[in-house]
């Protein structure tokens, strides 16, 4: 057993575990949060996809214990309350789910896509960059439609706050 | 995956002493092959000693014409740095195409180089540019390190600490990805060095990377797409499987080879 503390959606966090525990077991049977899902066990759907001291990392293929002493967020940290994060408000909005079992990925790669690419993301570049997120529904045409939407209103929010 | 005992090492001689003490141990660098492995219990390690945060291992550096790698630098920090894209451009534009930006963030090179499965990326380009791979106990060049599928010169307790490339007057990677996994279906490395042109392919070979000393020759003469066009590999030596024939693949890696040399 060790113990594994993090920060975890902002708040400080700590448990002890199994060392083999993986860091997506200890985010939803350790914690309770199941927004984050195992969609297969070869490493390759991205539907476990967190923020690790903001990198999109796959959490099915990280031990919890590697993530000791960092900040992890996952899908349930990105609203501000009842408010929708810009792209959660765009995957609604542009209908960029279907069952939903991929979209918590999905939209945890996607904030990271957009803070890397910016507003000017193209179409070509985003489903280059979804190679790691799988989606069984195939909804991939409007998963890129609200990625590329909430690249322009998030580029849009900041110009208007300068 | 069994049960196993982590371990953070904080130094490398901390890691040689976790390993020493240990009855079975495994290192763990960015876990993108090791914990996959250990989850369908192909691997059962009774410990894990992670490299991840040891300083001493990460960082990229500008030598004397040469560029120096830590081991637990990830794919994305190489694919990002604008040192290694004004040093060697074929080498970030290869690992920006390994796996996926997820794989990427927390894949390394030198866990790559020493897991050596033939369909990865990396060793096309250490063989290419004729790096050295520097470990805690020794320097291997790395056609030496490279033995064959899954098979490196390392032993059970060696750990890379870092490989370091004399920098390449031109160097370009091509690779055919499988559509499912992104590994090299045929991947193509070719440098033009101080130790003249260097043609190294991965994916294809089924004892790992191979060099293609014709399509080097065929290069020193005139650095072209067209001179490497009509150079084939044979099929004998090469990977058949349910992704693609031995024909297939020999036929890929002339293609890719062509547009290397057309990337430069
Ligand atoms: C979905 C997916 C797609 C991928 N696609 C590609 C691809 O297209 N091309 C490609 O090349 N790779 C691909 N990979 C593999 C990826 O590049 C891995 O990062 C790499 O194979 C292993 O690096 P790691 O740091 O994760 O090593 P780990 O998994 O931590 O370790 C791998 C092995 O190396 C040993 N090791 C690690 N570091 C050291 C060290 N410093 N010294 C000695 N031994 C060490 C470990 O003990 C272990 O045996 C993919 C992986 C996944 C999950
Ligand atoms: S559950 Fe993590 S990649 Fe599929
Ligand atoms: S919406 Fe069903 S898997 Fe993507």
């Amino acid at each position: 057993m060790t113990t594994v503390s993090m920060t975890l959606n902002g708040k400080k966090v700590s448990a002890n575990v199994d060392d083999r525990t993986l860091l997506v077991q200890y985010i939803r049977e350790t914690h309770g949060l199941t927004g984050t899902h195992v969609g297969c066990d070869t490493s390759q759907c991205g539907s476990c996809v967190v923020h690790v001291d903001g990198k999109a990392v796959k959490s099915c293929t990280m031990l919890a214990a590697q993530a000791d002493g960092s900040h992890v967020t996952t899908v349930e940290g990105l609203a501000n309350g009842t408010e929708l994060h810009p792209v959660q408000a765009a995957f609604r909005e542009h209908h960029g789910l279907q069952c939903g079992f991929c979209t918590p990925g999905m939209i945890m790669s996607a904030v990271d896509i957009i803070s890397r690419h910016g507003a000017d993301i193209d179409e070509k570049t985003i489903r280059h960059e979804l190679e790691g997120n799988l989606c069984r529904c195939t909804g991939y045409q409007n998963i890129v439609k609200a990625i590329q939407a909430a690249a322009q209103e998030m580029h849009g929010a900041k110009v208007a706050a300068e | 995956m069994y049960d196993t005992t982590y371990h953070r090492a904080g130094s490398l001689q901390d890691a040689e002493a976790k390993f020493a003490a240990a009855e079975d141990a495994k290192f763990l660098a960015g876990g993108q092959t090791l914990l996959p492995t250990m989850k369908q219990r192909l691997a059962a390690p009774s410990d894990v000693i992670d490299l991840g945060k040891v300083p001493d291992l990460s960082g990229i550096s500008e030598g004397d014409g040469s560029l120096v790698i830590g081991a637990v630098t990830t794919h994305y920090e190489v694919a990002s740095s604008d040192v290694v894209k004004r040093l060697i451009p074929g080498l970030a534009a290869l690992a920006a195409g390994i796996g996926d930006p997820a794989v990427r963030y927390r894949g390394t090179i030198g866990g790559s180089i020493s897991n050596n499965d033939p369909a990865a990326d990396y060793p096309a380009a250490l063989v290419a540019l004729g790096a050295t791979i520097n470990t805690n106990k020794r320097s291997l060049s790395a056609e030496d390190f490279f033995e064959g599928m899954f098979m490196t010169a390392l032993e059970e307790d060696e750990i890379v600490t870092n490989v370091s490339f004399p920098v390449a007057e031109k160097s370009a990677y091509a690779k055919y990805p499988n559509p499912a996994s992104r590994y090299a279906m045929a991947g193509v490395f070719v440098a033009k060095t101080s130790a003249g042109s260097r043609v190294a392919v991965t994916g294809a070979g089924s004892d790992g990377v191979f060099r293609v000393s014709e399509m080097e020759s065929a290069l020193d003469a005139n650095w072209s797409p067209e001179a490497v066009a009509g150079i084939s590999v044979p099929a004998d030596d090469l990977l058949s499987d349910i992704h693609g024939s031995a024909d297939y693949r020999a036929n890929l890696v002339t293609v890719m080879a062509k547009r290397a040399v057309a990337a430069t």
